[in-house]
């Protein structure tokens, strides 16, 4: 009788019979509203005229912003979830954080490549080692250390409960990596770094990226929720499968 | 004897295999140079090509103790010794898909880490074709240390020991050809088609030594 | 076709572990190793199938279709204690990898994947990967793996251990099957395996420390 009234109910209410119901009655919902509001952030994303300095590359901004944002929101859904899976030990949570980090290194990485796009005819390379760029590159790699530990490991709970372990060691640590990241560049290249900031947004730029911003925040929502429902759908499979192997033995 | 290549090969990228693991392996390995050097662009791509010439073996090398030890486990390995196909083609065969499921995406992922390093178009074309000319020269290397160490409970470790100073040519060449192509007085194909000559030989002498060490080494 | 072994020793670590074991199998003959734990079975028939070299003597195969200088090993299906089966494949790529990896000895054919998982009771199950299967499935299937391919002499080591009796009884319908189409079978066991006029040998193990060396 330790756990308290509102938990249970909280984890009736969550198990994965009705998360799959709900799932298959707001997923065309979501996804319809996703689209229309992409198919307006892209329509504003390039009515507004470019910026005098930069050019047509501003409009790169428009899917880099976002994509870096969700890059970090996806870890805290993840660190979220990653306390569900240790605290209430909830199956849903557990599939939460797994289905989840393949959208984060997705997204992660259309950072990456839209920066790094950006970038080249801004500052002539491809890729210079500023604090901001290389904390996303290492989130990066944290990203897929944990897709390589969900693949490492046959048993689904064990492993789900091994990368909670990491995610939340990991979120602990990224302000950690943050701040010594952003002092080892200071401290090496104190004159030369380029910064970000640029322009103050103008109210033009603004409203694009406000809906583009909405609209991936959506988007990731849409697919965490459709992965997570593939992931109990596969987990399902291996049970019904398991289970035909144990049949097999008895007729026999 | 495709039936083993292909085997290997789904091996090696069904979830647990070693593919993935060993390019994530390389890339987190470059990408901590940066941190201990510094983020001086100009020393960077000074120094990329050997990184990531180092990166590729150091990540070459990690999987390679994989390359008997799971087929020991289960028993595999018995019934590969016992047909006469004969061994060297089996260990070649063994090799060949191990290089396909590990080697090859690390030099398809390359040219990616050349650009965090700010080497030039030139330099990461060269390094690229050095590391798909080398590598399989470490894999052949690396089969008879994994097939020395096939036997024993830590071979991992050890493999890496007895492999490295082995594959030191490899690295010279590999380097040095890298170099060249973007350094100019320095002729980029000798050093470049010794590298393919290690590579022929190794191809030769590595299958060789793997089927011998696998013979006696078996319990 | 004739199975021989001819003053046969070998060595485990430093102990002679037997010494002169010498046998003739012909056709449709089996014979059975037993002796206690440590006795030297495992060991004798990893000789016999090439795995390790013996201190002395020679193990020899004789057929009309064998080429000359094929090596006994190679007319050899072997069961071990492991399955040399991988987990993370299905049991059917399996089979198929083992069936075209081995290959037909000449005067037999092996069964298709399909009809060797039946013959073993587990036709129902070769989609499934092969680490989802219980331990005793898992055995069924190694053993499946010696009808995917034709070889006439099989050795069983231990190949019953760990099995009810209805998959024991499996196992002995098909080695019989086996010794009657002309096959040979050389194996060590602990139970009875329920077959008609099979040869023992006893194995008495430690046979002295390997002097001479010294």
């Amino acid at each position: 009788m330790t756990e308290s009234l509102a938990i249970t109910k909280l984890s009736d209410l969550a198990n994965p019979t009705r998360f799959l119901a709900l799932a298959a009655r707001i997923l065309p919902w979501m996804a319809a509203v996703t689209a229309s509001l992409f198919a307006i952030g892209l329509y504003l994303s390039f009515a507004t005229e470019g910026d005098y300095q930069q050019g047509q590359t501003v409009r790169i901004m428009y899917v880099h912003v976002p994509a870096a944002w969700l890059s970090m929101m996806c870890y805290s859904v993840m660190a979220l979830s990653a306390i569900g899976t240790l605290v209430w030990r909830h199956p849903l949570a557990d599939v939460s954080h797994k289905a989840a980090a393949p959208l984060g290194a997705a997204f992660t990485l259309i950072a990456l490549a839209t920066g790094s796009l950006w970038g080249r005819p801004m500052w002539g390379t491809w890729w210079v080692w500023d604090a901001r760029l290389t904390s996303v590159f290492v989130l990066f790699l944290m990203y897929l250390g944990l897709i390589a530990l969900n693949r490492a490991m046959d048993d689904p709970s064990k492993a789900a409960r091994v990368s909670a372990v990491l995610i939340l060691v990991g979120f602990v640590n990224i302000p950690i990596i943050k701040f010594s990241v952003d002092w080892w560049n200071t401290l090496h290249q104190p004159a030369s770094v380029i910064r970000l900031d640029g322009p103050t947004i103008d109210g033009e730029f603004l409203w694009p990226l406000l809906v583009m911003a909405i609209a991936f925040t959506l988007l990731f929502f849409t697919l965490h929720i459709a992965a997570m429902r593939n992931e109990i759908w596969r987990r399902r499979v291996a049970a019904q499968r398991r289970l035909a192997a144990r049949a097999a033995g008895r007729e026999a | 004897m495709t039936a083993l290549l292909l085997r290997d090969l789904k091996l090696s990228v069904r979830a647990g295999g070693g593919a993935l693991i060993g390019v994530l392996f390389f890339m987190t390995v470059v990408a901590v140079i940066p941190f201990g050097v510094g983020p001086d662009l100009n020393l960077l791509s000074r120094i990329g090509p050997a990184i990531v010439w180092i990166g590729a073996l150091l990540s070459a090398l990690l999987g390679l103790d994989r390359l008997f030890q799971t087929d020991r486990e289960d028993g595999s390995l018995d019934l590969l010794l016992m047909q006469e196909h004969p061994l060297v083609l089996t260990v070649l065969l063994k090799c060949l898909a191990h290089w396909l499921g590990n080697g090859l995406p690390l030099v398809i992922a390359s040219p990616l880490l050349g650009l965090f390093m700010n080497m030039s178009e030139m330099a990461i074309g060269a390094t690229m074709l050095t590391l798909l000319v080398g590598t399989p020269a470490l894999t052949f290397i690396g089969a008879v240390g994994a097939a020395v160490a096939v036997a024993l409970p830590r071979g991992g470790l050890l493999v890496s020991i007895l492999v490295l100073p082995l594959a030191i040519p490899v690295l010279i060449f590999g380097v040095s050809a890298s170099y060249a192509a973007v350094e100019d007085p320095a002729p980029f194909m000798p050093p470049f088609l010794i590298l393919v000559a290690i590579t022929m030989f190794f191809a030769v002498l590595g299958p060789l030594g793997a089927a011998l060490a696998l013979r006696n080494a078996s319990d | 076709m004739r199975l021989t072994a001819d003053g046969l020793a070998a060595r485990r670590g430093e102990d002679l572990i037997f010494k002169d074991v010498s046998f003739d199998l012909r056709t449709g003959e089996s014979l059975v190793l037993t002796g206690r734990n440590g006795s030297g079975k495992s060991t004798l028939l990893r000789v016999v199938a090439g795995l390790l070299r013996p201190e002395s003597g020679r193990v020899e195969w004789y057929s009309e279709s064998a080429e000359s200088g094929m090596r006994a090993a190679e007319a050899c299906h072997y069961l071990g204690h492991r399955n040399a089966m991988k987990a993370e494949l299905s049991v059917a790529e399996n089979l198929a990898f083992w069936k075209n990896f081995f290959g037909d000895v000449k005067g037999g054919h092996g069964l298709p994947v399909y009809e060797a998982a039946e013959l073993v009771g587990l036709g129902s199950i070769v989609h499934l990967p092969f680490g989802y299967l219980s331990a005793g499935q898992q055995r069924r299937m190694a053993f499946a793996k010696l009808l995917v391919a034709y070889r006439p002499v099989w050795i069983l080591d231990e190949a019953t251990a760990a099995l009810d009796v209805n998959a024991e009884g499996v196992f002995t319908t098909l080695i019989n099957a086996h010794l009657s189409e002309g096959g040979i079978l050389l194996a060590a066991t602990h139970q009875p395996l329920g077959l008609e006029n099979a040869r023992e040998l006893r194995m008495t193990g430690f046979a002295g420390v390997g002097e001479g060396t010294w």
